[in-house]
């Protein structure tokens, strides 16, 4: 480097390229470094979301199934009973599914819709070749076997609902995760009111994420403050405390507040035999437990960032404050907690991006009305298997975290700091 | 001696995979997996294949992955009722053979279906703990009073079982619950008691709360397993079962489609479908057997305890799979909304 410098430079352009060459290069090192991260990253992270957002409008069913059908009812103005071509379409798409987990499929698909169209369904596909029917019979006759069959074919909300799924990608699923839904002539409107779920858990999950939030702060900084008065000695001892029930597993943390709080537990015994109360308080199963057990977990994740901006804050300042009069209250709350700002916005976005998320502790510790957004998607992941409200839930999810993440860079005008 | 030991255990460590068969039998964990083992498993271990027993929670998605991701690790599984006939519909099981199972006539009608077969029957109903409460209810309507039995009622976190038990206390027939619940103003009405009843309702989760609850004091009454309420009592606890209005159901075997071990699999399902090892499993558990030959092989007092028992059968009522699965999705959606109002 020094020889090349020593010497006069030929030409200054060349040198330009050259050190724009070695910059390039430097660069193409630098990202190759941080290749496997990359790949890791892109593998485990971006694309199951980029899987999950797909399969939360992805509406292959009834467009694999019923081709012929969708085609048949594609005129059809979706009031009264469909053309008998229809129902002739239809017997030749059921009839011709290669396997019947294809049937199964379309059943599902269409209950999710229309309650009762997966029995409708089912049993029309086992029930073909209608009786007393030939390729050569006319729509009009065919038509009358399938109402023979079963009359409910005669409806038009099985129809409707074919003809809305014909094509192989639908928002149904997320505008049912917002209580929204499209109408059979594919208008949207806001669903029965006795249908409305998800805008209220949505909201309810916010309610109790603020919650948990708040308390962990208002529990935390006090804590950390104290903490970073201390000599380090007793501070690491007490640092230990802290850490010691983060590294213990969430269900057994879980599993020991039911027992502590349970109505014949230690809490309410110990309330009881202080005189406090006479009848023991309804702690467990309820909004309450949730919140406790869940200000207990996620407490670690605020006093560490707390802690670790505290630590860089210079005690000499709050004296100076006060050495000029101030009073030492109006000097904490004005010297002080400004400093802390950071570790305040971080801690509280951490736990509040966790509590969001929140599954094991308020489906063990909550009632239904404590249930949060997660619970709802392991319901239809697991027990409905309706996959697609299942990604449309977390799509919901994901959004309300960004949107989220995006008000706190714009409030707090910083990129996020963990200390 | 340690060399002598090292090869043994080598030898032992090479050469048992190879001669025993393995299946993995997945079950619901608790008292059931309990008396599964020493009815089911350990017995059957004898023959030759040896069971790996795991726990679920009937999470069907599983199966689902496994099927269409074509890795399927689990021989037999038993799924909850809903799920046989779904899982079969979307090609999730293997369809049973028979003739390699037993006499179809020997069993209850419900047991048998293309895709699963019975292993057992079993009951949520109401229960309450004899040492507080001398008297207890007698029927749904006196589960929904509060004011003629003060405190707290457990019921399960859902729709399932509650909406028809509703009904019942609205004085619905037994005979007509299904017929109700499936028209608009039968859901409204079984949720419009289930308001009534919602202050004093303590949910639970998990099949082993109730009976904590009714043992620490949480609750008067509790909606419940009928097996759970046994085994508490097999622990010394003095907990009563009301059979009225309770809700029969029939947990299934079946054989995820594709499983590496389908004819041992079969075999394990007919071992555990004789009248023996039936018999051996209701002694275990207060969970009736399928194959009506094993009654003859029970004593009374087995038998009283029994969802299947005449006595405890007379007003009950038989789940309808083909009703849940067509209205279960919807029914759950609306308890979901009904619980944050």
């Amino acid at each position: 480097m020094s020889a090349t410098l020593a010497a006069p430079p030929p030409d200054p352009r060349a040198l330009q390229h050259a050190l724009a060459r070695a910059d390039k290069q430097r660069k193409l090192r630098a990202f190759s470094l941080t290749l496997p991260l990359l790949l890791f990253l892109a593998l485990t992270f971006l694309v199951p979301i980029a899987v999950l957002l797909k399969r939360a409008v992805e509406n292959p069913e009834v467009a694999n199934a019923l081709p012929r059908t969708a085609a048949a009812l594609d005129g059809w103005n979706r009031e009264g009973t469909p053309p008998a071509e229809a129902y002739a379409a239809l017997t030749r798409d059921l009839a011709s599914l290669p396997d019947s987990a294809d049937a199964g499929a379309l059943a599902r698909r269409l209950n999710s819709e229309v309650p009762g169209a997966r029995s409708l369904v089912m049993a029309t596909y086992k029930a073909l070749p209608l009786p007393q029917t030939t390729a050569a019979t006319s729509a009009t006759d065919l038509k009358a076997a399938v109402l023979a069959l079963d009359e409910r074919w005669g409806e038009p909300t099985y129809w409707q609902a074919i003809a809305k799924n014909g094509s192989r990608w639908t928002p149904d699923y997320l505008l049912t995760s917002v209580d929204l839904r499209r109408d059979a002539k594919g208008a949207v409107e806001r669903v029965e009111p006795e249908q409305r779920a998800f805008g209220r858990i949505l909201v309810r999950t916010f309610e109790i994420s603020l919650v948990v939030t708040l308390w962990c702060l208002a529990l935390a900084y006090p804590l950390a403050y104290w903490l970073t008065t201390l000599p380090a000695r007793t501070a690491n001892v007490l640092m230990i405390l802290v850490l010691v029930p983060f590294w213990t597993s969430i269900l057994v943390r879980v599993a020991a507040w039911i027992v502590l709080l349970q109505s014949e537990g230690l809490v309410n015994h110990a309330l009881i035999g202080l005189h406090v109360i006479n009848q023991p308080l309804a702690l467990l199963f309820n909004r309450t437990g949730v919140v406790i057990a869940m200000v207990h977990i996620l407490l670690p994740f605020m006093i560490l960032p707390l802690y670790s901006v505290m630590k860089s804050v210079p005690p000499t300042y709050l004296r100076a404050a006060v050495s000029l009069g101030s009073a030492p209250l109006a000097a904490f709350f004005r010297v002080y907690v400004p400093q802390t700002y950071a570790g305040i916005g971080a801690g509280a976005l951490l736990v509040f991006i966790l509590s969001i998320g929140y599954y094991v502790t308020p489906a063990l510790l909550g009632g239904p009305d404590d249930q949060m957004l997660s619970y709802y998607i392991a319901q239809y992941t697991n027990v409905t298997v309706n996959w697609g409200m299942a990604c449309a839930l977390g799509a919901l999810l994901l959004a309300a975290t960004l949107v989220l993440y995006a008000v706190y860079r714009r409030v707090t005008n910083s990129e996020l700091s963990l200390g | 001696m340690k060399k002598t030991l090292l090869t043994a255990a080598l030898v032992a460590g090479f050469s048992l995979p190879a001669l025993a068969q393995q299946i993995t039998v997945i079950n619901f964990g608790g008292a059931n997996a309990n008396a599964q083992k020493k009815a089911y498993y350990e017995p059957f271990e004898k023959t030759g294949t040896k069971v790996v027993a795991v726990e679920y929670n009937g999470e069907q998605a599983k199966i689902k992955a496994m099927v269409e991701t074509k890795k399927v690790t689990w021989d037999v599984v038993e799924v909850e009722s809903p799920d046989v006939a779904r899982g079969c519909d979307e090609g999730l099981f293997e369809k049973l053979d028979y003739a390699k199972i037993g006499n179809k006539a020997d069993f209850l009608p419900a047991a048998v279906t293309e895709c699963g077969v019975g292993v057992f029957v079993w009951s949520t109903v109401m229960a309450y703990n004899g040492d507080k409460l001398a008297a207890g209810p007698k029927t749904w309507a006196d589960f929904f009073d509060t004011k003629k039995f003060a405190g707290k009622r457990g019921m399960r976190k859902g729709a399932r079982y509650n909406v028809e038990f509703a009904l019942m206390a609205d004085g619905v027939k037994v005979g007509d619950v299904y017929k109700v619940l499936a028209t608009k103003e039968g859901a409204d009405r079984a949720f419009k008691k289930l308001t009534e009843l919602k202050p004093s309702i303590q949910w639970w989760e998990a099949g082993a709360q109730p009976p904590q609850f009714l043992v620490a004091g949480d609750v008067a009454m509790t909606t419940v397993y009928n097996g759970r309420i046994d085994a508490a009592n097999r622990e010394g606890k003095n907990l009563k079962i009301t059979w009225t209005g309770g809700i029969y159901d029939l947990d299934y075997w079946v054989i995820p489609k594709g499983s590496p071990n389908k004819d041992a699999a079969l075999k394990f399902i007919a071992f555990a479908s004789t009248p023996d090892a039936q018999a051996e499993y209701a002694k275990n558990i207060a969970y009736g057997p399928t194959n009506t030959k094993a009654l003859a092989k029970l004593d009374a007092k087995v038998l009283g305890n029994l969802p299947t028992s005449p006595a405890n059968s007379a007003d009950a009522l038989q789940f309808d799979l083909k009703f849940w699965a067509d209205q279960g999705e919807q029914l759950e959606k609306r308890f979901a909304a009904w619980a944050a109002q």
